[in-house]
């Protein structure tokens, strides 16, 4: 395991991670949010300092797996309900901005 | 009389409503209030007072008003979703967007009879400690308007107590129930985790994540927790064991005796060599509040739980971590928000300005440390490393409640903070959650109770216990709260000034 460097996060971080997070940050932002994360990793290394050897993670307070249920057909939610709260419909779908970069 | 309406609890309002008034009367009464009040206080988002209104006539024409809770006002977080009602979670990125179903909180509460007044104002997304990440302004705190009313569920918080709301709904994920309500004068509780649906909660952070009742009383919140608590298959994570008894716990807890209790007081939280960031009139009260459960008969002893010292930075990296990954759904493409769709940006292009626009700053700042913490390299001395030290706290949790039946400490180091004082400052706002981040950690039951006044605002008392024996929480508070309302004779929030005056707009 290596160990966190301490409050180290260059703009270039910031701004990588928003990109891989969708996140379309300003300048602005990348100064301030590279100073106060740079706090907040601070902060959080703490963590480091435990002892965890042979300490198995929790992912969740209560230890359930696999949780089943009777295969049984439900209605849906209607189609008009749920695409009215959709910013873009059409043709009784979602309308979504093209993916590839040709022109669609 | 219709007045004294928004100062009774909620039995007495049950009691005043089997007596012949009606729903449609005690409703209007807290509309009113929010009408006249809501413009200092900020508590809600939306009230639609001719729903309320027609909803409580209902009640009243079906002969149901004073039976159970059918009749009663309730608040909601924003953080639930309404079906056909606004529901933003404090987001701009959901500004506008009516859920097509209800949440099982909602839905239960709905088939109870309640009636509901509104959605009240949250730190967006739940991110936050002082209802001022919302992106709808800032909610007041009914004691002191310069002050915040602590978060997330500051807006829950501001309208019971100021008399907006009888009570109300509330979610915690690290505290967010708790440290409100201590810093308003409330009872607030967060259930074990996994004993109320999660079903229809907009998602933070799916494994802390929990709803619970912030009310006026321990027994008011002992029965809106009854009212929405049990099993739910619609949330794969809740246990399927039977609606525990808490307002029976919580009346018998008020009768005083806690002989044989066996109650532990966290050193790590405000404890000798653990003072730091505790202000001197919380540690005292609280040191009186431990004396007076003595006076009632419970063996009192400290406890030391080391990993509590580490629950900071292990909860700010999980949540982070999961909220990065819950709020992915919001792409702009099935609900709220969409920005640059002009036929010259892409999808990711549309996401990238879409989330820019919809998201205010602490979400963003979790979001990009959530990513980092997940990142490769990184995960194992991040966010695995948190997860380890969630394993010692939940360890240290057990090793206590093998010797003691509960645990106590403050519920917050400091009473409410000046407004803006720390939005610039993460770290320090973080450090609002410090005592309540244990038990959310390791999924146990822990409730605030009102225990004094420190400088004129209120400090809470934190009752911790094993996961599923929530009752013993109310019991305790209760007791608690019986013993101070009788040394005080009167309740807690009648001290808050103005509380029964009659409604008038325009307050500073």
């Amino acid at each position: 395991m290596s160990t966190p460097s301490q409050g180290q996060l260059s703009r270039d971080e910031v701004a990588h991670l928003a990109r891989l997070a969708r996140l379309a940050v300003t300048d602005e932002e990348l100064v301030l949010f590279a100073g106060q994360l740079a706090a907040v990793l601070d902060a959080v290394a703490q963590v480091g300092k435990a002892g965890v050897e042979d300490v198995p993670p929790t992912t969740h307070a209560v230890p359930m797996t696999n949780v089943m249920r009777e295969d049984v057909v439900r209605p849906s939610l209607p189609r008009e309900t749920v695409l009215a709260g959709a910013p873009a419909a059409e043709d009784d779908r979602f309308r979504v901005p093209r993916i590839l970069q040709e022109e669609a | 009389m219709s007045t004294s309406f928004t100062s009774m609890t909620v039995s007495e309002l049950q009691a005043a409503l089997a007596d012949g008034a009606t729903s449609a009367d005690v409703t209007r009464t807290y509309l009113d209030r929010i009408e006249a009040e809501d413009g200092v206080l900020g508590a809600y988002l939306h009230v639609d007072p001719e729903a309320a209104l027609e909803r409580a006539a209902a009640v009243d024409a079906s002969g149901k008003a004073g039976t159970g809770l059918a009749g009663i006002p309730v608040a909601l977080k924003d953080v639930v979703v309404t079906e056909g009602i606004p529901t933003t979670s404090g987001s701009r990125i959901l500004e506008g967007w009516k859920p097509p179903y209800d949440a099982t909180v909602a839905a239960r509460l709905a088939a109870a009879g309640t009636v509901l007044l509104g959605k009240t104002n949250m730190d967006e997304f739940a991110m936050g400690s002082s209802t001022e990440n919302s992106a709808y302004g800032v909610t007041r705190n009914p004691w002191n308007p310069e002050r915040i009313p602590g978060g997330s569920s500051g807006g829950s918080s501001a309208a019971v107590a100021g008399g907006l709301a009888p009570w109300a709904i509330g979610t915690d994920t690290g505290g967010s129930i708790r440290q409100p309500a201590a810093l308003t004068g409330l009872v607030g509780h967060k259930p074990t985790y996994g004993s109320v649906s999660r079903y229809g909660l907009i998602a933070f952070s799916s494994s802390l994540d929990q709803a619970g009742p912030m009310a006026r009383t321990v027994l008011d919140a002992a029965l809106l927790h009854e009212a929405i608590g049990g099993h739910d298959p619609l949330d794969s994570t809740s246990i399927d064991v039977p609606v525990p008894v808490l307002a029976e716990c919580a009346r018998r807890g008020a009768e005083g005796d806690l002989s044989g209790l066996k109650v532990g007081v966290v050193r790590e939280l405000g404890g000798q060599g653990h003072t730091d960031g505790y202000e001197q009139g919380v540690l005292d009260r609280f040191t009186e509040a431990v004396a007076l459960l003595e006076s009632m008969g419970a063996e009192v002893r400290e406890v030391s739980c080391p990993a509590f010292d580490l629950a900071l930075p292990a909860y700010y990296l999980i949540a982070p971590s999961e909220a990065s990954s819950n709020l992915s759904r919001f792409d702009g493409v099935r609900y709220g928000l969409r920005v640059g769709d002009d036929g010259n940006h892409d999808l990711d292009e549309v996401m990238a300005l879409t989330r820019e626009q919809g998201f205010g700053a602490e979400v963003k700042r979790r979001i990009i440390l959530g990513t980092y913490a997940l990142s490769s390299g990184y995960y194992e001395a991040y966010y695995g490393q948190a997860q380890k030290v969630r394993t010692l706290i939940s360890r240290d949790f057990s090793a206590a409640y093998a010797d003691v039946d509960v645990l106590v400490s403050p519920t917050t180091p400091t009473v409410a903070f000046p407004l803006g004082s720390r939005v610039d400052d993460p770290v320090a706002m973080y450090a609002a959650d410090l005592c309540t981040l244990p038990a959310s950690l390791a999924g146990v039951p822990a409730i605030s109770v009102p225990c004094g006044l420190s400088d004129g605002l209120p400090v809470g008392f934190q009752v911790m216990a094993p996961a599923l024996a929530d009752e013993r929480c109310y019991q305790v508070a209760a007791a608690l709260e019986a013993a101070q309302d009788a040394a005080r004779g009167s309740r807690f929030l009648d001290q808050l000034p103005r509380r029964d005056a009659e409604p008038v707009g325009g307050a500073a």
